[in-house]
């Protein structure tokens, strides 16, 4: 089987989002999940710039130019919204009351250590943003990203290279071909991709890997990426 | 001597920014910006200004056209990147040449920095940034199991805010995603200016209120679609 594309894995996280939680989803990659989630979920969607229950993208007509998340998308409210300032929704972030943080990833450590904001673009000035407020103080923190970089190099870390955003944060990962959870003994497979020996994941994985008892199959429906 | 905050034109709305002042810039996301209060800044044109605004270059901020007339010797935000992939913004290019100075702070410890600062606390314990670049050089202390990084308020000379609905007593309405830094700056600033699109002859419902015109001082009517 192929490996999973971006929107595959937005569903294949999407499976793991329980009713009633409160979430916040990092640009890029992770705002897809809410795609993904059922209709008939009361999910909270939190976005930093205030807007406690984001719903899908507005339409183009109903689009509001003051009624935006925090990656400047034009979206809808879901029943039950609330609207804060910047203040309180960090009071939010930090005092512990978001259930699941899902963010996009440079590099993640064999101990939860997150690396998703500096990856040391020569000239470009530094963006931080919320990473670090959601990785030190969402209830979860949940990655989504590829398991290998694109020259093939690992992801998955005894130790990052890139400069951290938050220390011992992550607790499960989401790549094109593996999830994995972080424990006190390292990094624990619990899916692969079909055609994936654990001996070819282990090898494209730079930290040791042990396998749950209940290790799976990864599968996810197919979804096909929009036209670029 | 009744109130009456609102000012006939932005130019009489920041009126007295001196050089050297620190400058609060509400805005985020596309939302919020005070542009025609930031043009009228450059217009008046002090110099060495210290802003204090969450993105150094979104794109539809006008941020990027005081630090292009050469106004401002130091930024503190959560973003300096452009959004220009090929090229290099405003900022970007001043900041290679080491001709500004930056702080970046991560968004949470940026707002409630201001938040702070408006509510007389010098300084704050926060776990966010622990172990990471950003809180090189600073304090931390462990309270119970875990770790925090000590911060400084940030108050500001002026702030320049964006809202909707504004009464002569300075009280505040904002629309959807509006408020982001706008209400924390509001406390923060000795000088708060609020652009908004419209004025209320009528005091707003005091329920309705959602900054209290305390924290403002002067309301510049500046229309604007809603």
């Amino acid at each position: 089987m192929k490996p999973l594309n971006r929107l595959q894995m937005a569903w294949r996280a999407a499976q793991d989002i329980v009713d009633g939680t409160v979430v916040n989803l990092g640009l890029g990659m992770p705002v897809s999940v809410s795609d993904y989630v059922p209709h008939d979920f009361d999910v909270v969607v939190q976005s930093e710039n205030g807007i406690i229950g984001v719903g899908p993208l507005a339409s183009a007509n109903a689009a509001d130019a003051d009624l935006v998340d925090a990656g400047s998308r034009r979206v809808t409210l879901r029943a039950g919204a609330t609207i804060i300032d910047s203040a309180a929704s960090f009071a939010m972030i930090r005092g512990g009351h978001i259930d699941v943080t899902i963010l996009g990833a440079f590099e993640v450590a064999a101990n939860g250590d997150l690396a998703n904001w500096d990856n040391r673009i020569p000239d470009k000035g530094p963006l931080v943003g919320g990473a670090m407020d959601l990785a030190a103080n969402a209830k979860s923190v949940w990655v989504l990203m590829e398991h290998n970089t694109r020259k093939g190099g690992p992801r998955l870390l005894e130790q990052c290279s890139l400069p951290l955003t938050a220390v011992r944060c992550v607790t499960r990962i989401y790549t094109d071909i593996a999830v994995l959870s972080v424990t006190p003994q390292g990094f624990l497979v619990h899916e692969i991709l079909a055609g994936i020996s654990r001996e070819a994941l282990q090898e494209r994985t730079g930290a040791p890997l042990t396998f749950a008892p209940d290790c799976a199959v990864l599968v996810a429906p197919d979804i096909a990426l929009p036209e670029a | 001597m009744a109130i009456e905050k609102r000012r006939a034109t932005a130019d009489e709305a920041v009126a007295g920014i001196v050089d050297g002042a620190t400058i609060m810039l509400s805005g985020f996301a596309g939302a919020g910006f005070s542009n025609q209060l930031v043009r009228a800044l450059r217009d008046l044109g002090p110099r060495n200004l210290t802003l204090v605004v969450n993105s150094a270059a979104h794109r539809l901020a006008n941020t990027h056209e005081l630090i292009e007339a050469g106004m401002v010797a130091k930024i503190i935000c959560s973003a300096a990147r452009g959004h220009d992939k090929s090229g290099l913004s405003a900022f970007e290019q001043l900041y290679k040449a080491g001709k500004i100075e930056l702080e970046v702070l991560p968004q949470g410890t940026f707002v409630e920095s201001i938040r702070a600062g408006g509510a007389g606390i010098p300084a704050y314990f926060t776990p966010t940034g622990f172990g990471t670049d950003l809180a090189t050089g600073k304090e931390t202390r462990r309270f119970g199991e875990r770790d925090y990084v000590l911060e400084q308020a940030i108050i500001g000379d002026a702030a320049l805010i964006r809202a909707d609905t504004a009464d002569r007593w300075g009280n505040l309405t904002f629309r959807h995603a509006q408020q982001n830094f706008g209400p924390a700056m509001a406390t923060a600033a000795k000088l708060t200016i609020a652009e908004v699109r419209a004025f209320s002859d009528t005091p707003i419902p005091p329920e309705q209120v959602q900054l209290s015109g305390v924290f403002v001082d002067r309301i510049l009517v500046a229309g604007g679609s809603r």
